[in-house]
């Protein structure tokens, strides 16, 4: 991502006019890279029992992020399936629930625009993990994961839906919650928000997606 | 129609498609349509059901194939109280934010609002720094919407199958929660209560006192339906041994709460994950064997009785707190003011009206500011859970580093179990869809957000 993400002062505020007393902090950008070793918590555990069930990790595994507490693996897209195979059925790492899939439209992220997010659950274990698998939005293809937890289904046409993320292998990729001949995916960034002007004593509001940013 | 070709009946309506013939029935004369669909030998009967049918538990439409009495195949369509709120909320501050989920699931408001809240604190850092007061009003309050949200369940749930008594019961015990809502944070539902930081506004005078009066009307009216239903015959027969799903199964689909407790498996996040110092609260996770309607019926009914014991205990914890701060202390997030009851309603405390306006120049700086724009987030992503009455209630939030969030997406338990319709219900009974689709208890404003 670019740095149109990062920027400085708790308000956002440029040049003088800062009243807030925050205008010195640098605010970090979306875009991170890899973590270092020791991830902390179980997290280096999991790495380290992926690595040894799986011998193309080192390719399948673009970058691990540790943030927040939380562990995110980026997965190149063509090994998705293998890589959630293995996360299901080693004994020693069992995640057994996937909690989903959400999307995320990045359309600064040139080549990766599309950002497909998967929560997993291990109940044996009582740990959780994320994987993150892009798509360029002239290519929006990812592997279905509904073989592997069949209850991916409605998420994955939910994704698709909202996104228009297709996945390779579902059963049946409809929409689910917009009408079937809707046009677009709607919660892309370029996708409009739309609403009317409101006119309320005189003034007018315009819609939530015109009126003023701050940023 | 074969027998008089100048008759058309506008309730049982044929055309022929590339498939053969294809008759629409909405009512009218049943004989007539079921004589003429006898006559051809590969008979699919698809029976529509909803999205306005009082049985099924919201606006939620389901395709069945049937064959006879038992289904073959069955399909649901969901989307119509699709609201485009995760779309909106990315067109308001963090805080408005609140004021959207909680629409959602609209029988659990206030699971949305904790789970998007705890989401937003993790983004911001500020885990830790949340009140202790606050978090025992939060998880009070989500106790208490736990009671309402399993009332409607054991309610409506009866009552599509028949029984109309339980509802009636169990409507009369909401009504006394949501009461306490209405006292403690002004509205019955949607409250937008819970806030990034803390909550709105504190506990008003005399609300510990009358929430103690209500456990113990509620603990003792609780019985009048478990009277009625735990162990009654023709409400065993219509629920034992029907929407079986496995373990496996509600593993595979991705189902959590009632349905998974229900196979045997006590996985409940207050205990294996615990968030708002759950650790500290004594209470059992209830589990049943059975796997089936029945079992998560039983489950619902005594989860009541753990909730009221963990709200008995917030009390305790709330009374010693009496008058520490309910809001984050950190200037820079904490909404400027806490509401307070004027001559006009509810709105900002006129204390603190006359301190902005009067005394301090930062102070009206801080709450224009908080109020026009909101607060930064760092950049990043979280995924938060909690435990709903339905399940894993799921917060996917991302941020810019802006004053509006990146996304926001809700993992909602209705979504996920309502896909286990199909699982429970193919080839069973007509009937038992109802009782199969009750014991899921979806709510559709959350499955379709």
């Amino acid at each position: 991502m670019s740095d149109i993400n990062s920027g400085s002062g708790l308000f956002g505020v440029k040049g003088s006019g800062d009243t807030s007393g925050y205008g010195g902090l640098v605010q970090q950008s979306l875009n991170q890279g890899s973590s270092e070793r020791p991830y902390g918590s179980y997290f280096d555990e999991v790495a380290d029992e992926l690595e040894r069930a799986y011998p193309l990790f080192s390719d399948a595994i673009e970058k691990v992020i540790v943030d927040r507490g939380e562990l995110t693996l980026f997965v190149k897209r063509e090994r998705i399936l293998d890589v959630a195979k293995i996360l299901r059925d080693t004994p020693t790492l069992r995640f057994e629930i996937l909690l989903g899939v959400s999307g995320v439209h990045y359309p600064e992220e040139k080549g990766r625009e599309l950002h497909a997010i998967y929560p997993l659950l291990s109940i044996t274990n009582n740990r959780r993990i994320r994987l993150e698998v892009t798509a360029p939005e002239s290519d929006p293809h990812i592997p279905s994961l509904v073989e592997v937890w069949a209850g991916n289904n409605w998420n994955e046409r939910e994704t698709f839906d909202m996104f228009g993320i297709i996945f390779d292998g579902h059963p049946a990729l409809t929409r689910i919650l917009m009408p079937d001949d809707w046009p677009g995916h709607p919660q892309r960034k370029d996708y409009p928000l739309g609403g009317i002007e409101v006119e309320y004593k005189g003034a007018v509001i315009p819609p939530p997606d015109r009126r003023r940013s701050y940023k | 129609m074969s027998s008089n070709e100048t008759y058309f009946d506008p309730y049982a309506s044929s055309r022929e498609t590339t498939e053969g013939t294809v008759y629409s029935v909405t009512g009218g004369d049943w004989d007539q349509v079921a004589t003429e669909i006898g006559q051809n030998k590969e008979e699919r009967v698809v029976v529509n059901m909803g999205p306005q049918h009082p049985s099924t538990h919201g606006v939620l439409r389901l395709m069945l194939e049937l064959e006879g009495e038992t289904i073959t195949e069955c399909r649901c369509g969901i989307g119509y109280l699709h609201t485009g709120i995760e779309k909106n909320c990315e067109y308001r501050t963090w805080t408005q934010g609140v004021t959207f989920v909680t629409r959602m699931d609209y029988l659990a408001p206030l699971f949305n609002e904790t789970a998007y809240c705890l989401g937003v604190e993790k983004l911001l850092g500020v885990t830790e720094d949340v009140p202790e007061r606050a978090t025992v009003i939060r998880v009070m309050m989500m106790e208490l919407n736990r009671i309402s949200s399993h009332m409607v369940a054991l309610g409506t749930g009866a009552l599509e199958l028949g029984a109309l008594t339980p509802m009636l019961f169990a409507f009369r015990e909401r009504e006394k929660v949501l009461d306490l809502f209405e006292l403690i944070s002004g509205l019955r539902m949607n409250m937008a209560y819970i806030r990034p930081g803390g909550v709105a506004q504190d506990l008003p005078a005399g609300a510990l006192s009358k929430i103690t009066e209500t456990i113990k009307d509620l603990r003792k009216n609780f019985k009048d339906n478990e009277n009625l239903l735990v162990g009654n015959s023709i409400w065993m027969k219509r629920t034992k041994d029907v929407g079986y799903l496995d373990l496996a199964g509600c593993t595979t689909l991705g189902v959590t709460g009632p349905v998974l407790r229900a196979t045997g498996l006590p996985w409940d996040l207050r205990k294996t994950q615990p968030y708002c110092g759950y650790e500290n609260y004594q209470f059992d996770v209830i589990t049943a064997t059975s796997a089936d309607s029945y079992g998560r019926f039983l489950i619902r009914v005594n989860e009541l009785e753990q909730s009221l014991r963990i709200v008995e205990q917030c009390v305790a914890k709330l009374e010693k707190s009496e008058g520490s701060p309910v809001m984050i202390s950190d200037k820079k997030i904490a909404w400027p003011a806490q509401l307070a009851l004027g001559g006009d309603g509810l709105g900002n405390s006129l204390e603190h009206i006359r301190k902005i306006m009067g005394e301090s120049m930062e102070a009206l700086i801080h709450h224009f500011k908080l109020v026009t724009e909101g607060f930064r987030v760092p950049a990043g992503q979280v995924y938060t859970a909690v435990e709903s009455p339905r399940g894993e209630l799921g917060v996917h939030l991302v941020s810019d580093g802006g004053t509006r969030p990146y996304r926001v997406h809700f993992r909602e338990p209705s979504f996920n179990n309502l896909q286990s319709t199909a699982a429970m219900c193919e080839g069973g009974q007509i009937a038992d869809v109802v009782a199969a689709v009750a014991s899921i208890d979806p709510v559709m404003g959350g499955v379709d957000r």
